[in-house]
């Protein structure tokens, strides 16, 4: 088995879903099916092959330091579920 | 009256230039087929009824933020939210003056093969209702199949354009990663996202493809094309060496239809004047799609963490404290499929496993690039079937994923090089469209388009669905 029940609560938990038994029943199995299937990498010896980060060969690319008109508060608030005054409001921590 | 269903970009655009239609008329065509035909498809997510701009409209897969206009990538998480500024692809159709038709339906954040993980409902194909239209840019290519859009963007990280482009019988060009803006994309695996054009013609793609390619000072992976976007005439394909590449072509699921239409096909690009042989991508085909399935989650894992409730989009009703409105919000806003594949990139990056899965997955890419640039010395172009089988029916592989992934086997080697590909329909197989795919080296859209417009004109494929005929 590629991955346990326990792993599996313990990833949802990392990731912050709150899953429901049930979810977890279901996601588990279906978890090791396809760890099972990706795990297929790990047939080949690649300790001498350099990783690709990205599909192209950039680096450093640099943008001029110049000011543009940033949003609005009232645009950045405008998608905002709950706000108080300029800020976001959320449920006390 | 305008025939919505036969009329191309480029013949659209020829009916404003000549004052014979106006572009609010044809706007308005477009948004009646939508009425008449759309309820059974439900392509669209959402309609715009008068938008700016008097040229040929077009429809934008929902993952494309539009200001003002609600960005929702299918998912009940961003429902309602409304973008305060455009993607850059989005202001680019704009100042081109093409007015916005509406948004598109997809798999929920471009994840899935069918678009059925739409968390409103899934899209069906114009050829027949009871199958799907492929995915995830399902709403894209179905609209345009049916005459809803003359042409619309979609969204490729696995094979999101070119696959449904194939099931739904019209032309679709993943681009070379990097030539196409993702500013305003909603991400879902940033090393792999490209938008791209689906239209009819290969000539409509080339144009669409024309006005968003380039260089865009807010996205710091794109750079500047070689060479600009021609739009191409020639019907041979004289000096064209193209590579058959044998585990693309004979991959086990192929189904005996598709393989026969490819076949037929290659013979025609022989016919053309092409120089066809045969050439090899061992390990591309077998570690592709587990290459995949690592890297796109781990990304999307990350990419995805942004969604809690707090800023835009579905917040849970809080119940407790800040940190059970996240989980909450993530529990019911997300559907399965970007469940399962946060948790198992979540896994896939972390301690103790990143460099079994995440670290090795990268490798394999530079196995998979590899192997394609060795391709690429002795041909210009390859080719094969682009999805495995015709369209299939709604349910028929929503119950196991790993069945649905397997739908992307023949797209994902080359994404994952970084190479452009163009998918053309190449005729039927049990009355369902088949696609065939051209791939080519990085930056070389020009080529593809060259060989893909003089395959079309050869092939004559009536691409208005025959029910609608």
């Amino acid at each position: 088995m590629a991955i346990s029940r326990d792993e599996v609560v313990h990833v949802a938990r990392l990731a912050r879903l709150e899953l429901t038994d049930e979810e977890l029943d279901r996601f588990a199995g279906q978890l090791d099916a396809i760890l099972e299937a990706v795990g297929k990498v790990s047939e080949l010896d690649l300790s001498e092959v350099e990783p690709t980060l990205h599909p192209l060969a950039l680096s450093n690319v640099w943008a001029e330091d110049e000011p543009r008109p940033p949003l609005t508060v009232e645009e950045a608030l405008a998608n905002a579920p709950d706000r108080e005054g300029d800020a976001f409001r959320v449920p006390a921590a | 009256m305008v025939d919505t269903l036969r009329l191309t970009a480029e013949e659209a655009t020829g009916l404003i230039e000549r004052r014979e239609v106006s572009g609010a008329e044809l706007h308005r065509a477009y948004l009646d087929a939508i009425a008449q035909r759309d309820p059974e498809l439900h392509s669209y997510l959402c309609t715009v009824e008068q938008p700016d701009g008097a040229g040929v409209p077009i429809a934008l897969k929902d993952v494309i933020s539009t200001r003002g206009v609600e960005t929702t990538a299918a998912s009940k998480i961003l429902a309602g939210y409304k973008p305060v500024f455009d993607a850059t692809v989005a202001a680019r159709v704009k100042d081109a003056g093409l007015p916005l038709l509406g948004k598109t339906n997809l798999d929920e954040f471009a994840m899935g093969s069918s678009t059925e993980n739409s968390a409103y409902g899934p899209t069906r194909n114009p050829w027949d209702p009871s199958r799907v239209p492929g995915g995830s840019s399902g709403g894209s290519t179905a609209a345009v199949a049916a005459g809803l859009a003359p042409w619309a963007l979609g969204s490729d990280t696995g094979g999101s354009i070119k696959q449904p482009a194939a099931l739904c019988g019209v032309v679709g060009l993943r681009p070379t990663y990097g030539t196409v803006s993702r500013y305003g994309i909603v991400a879902f695996a940033s090393s792999l996202d490209q938008v791209g054009p689906i239209a009819k013609t290969v000539r409509d793609c080339a144009l669409l493809h024309r006005i968003i390619a380039g260089r865009d000072p807010v996205d710091s992976t794109t750079v500047d094309l070689p060479e600009p976007i021609e739009l191409p005439e020639a019907e041979d394909l004289k000096g064209l060496r193209v590579g058959v590449p044998t585990e693309l072509n004979e991959a086990e699921g192929i189904e005996p239809g598709v393989s026969e239409a490819a076949k037929r096909t290659i013979e025609l690009a022989r016919e053309l004047g092409a120089e066809v042989g045969e050439c090899s991508l061992p390990r591309s085909v077998e570690f592709g799609l587990p290459c995949y399935y690592l890297i796109a989650p781990s990304e999307a894992s990350s990419n995805l963490a942004r969604y809690d409730g707090v800023r835009y989009g579905y917040r849970a009703e809080p119940n407790g404290d800040v940190r059970s409105m996240y989980d909450r919000t993530r529990r019911e806003g997300f559907g399965d499929e970007p469940k399962r594949r946060i948790m198992l990139g979540t896994y896939a990056l972390s301690a103790g496993y990143y460099d079994a899965y995440y670290g090795q997955a990268q490798k394999v890419r530079t196995v998979i690039r590899d192997e394609h640039a060795a391709a690429f010395e002795d041909f210009d172009i390859l080719v094969s079937p682009t999805s495995p089988t015709v369209a299939f029916e709604l349910g028929a592989r929503t119950a196991n994923p790993l069945a649905m992934y397997a739908a992307d086997l023949l797209t994902i080697p080359s994404n994952m090089a970084g190479l452009p590909g163009l998918s053309i329909p190449c005729g039927l197989s049990e009355g369902l469209p088949v696609g065939f795919q051209l791939i080519g080296r990085q930056f070389s859209e020009n080529l593809l388009f060259r060989a893909g417009h003089a395959l079309e004109r050869a092939l004559s494929f009536d691409y208005v669905p025959e029910r609608y005929r």
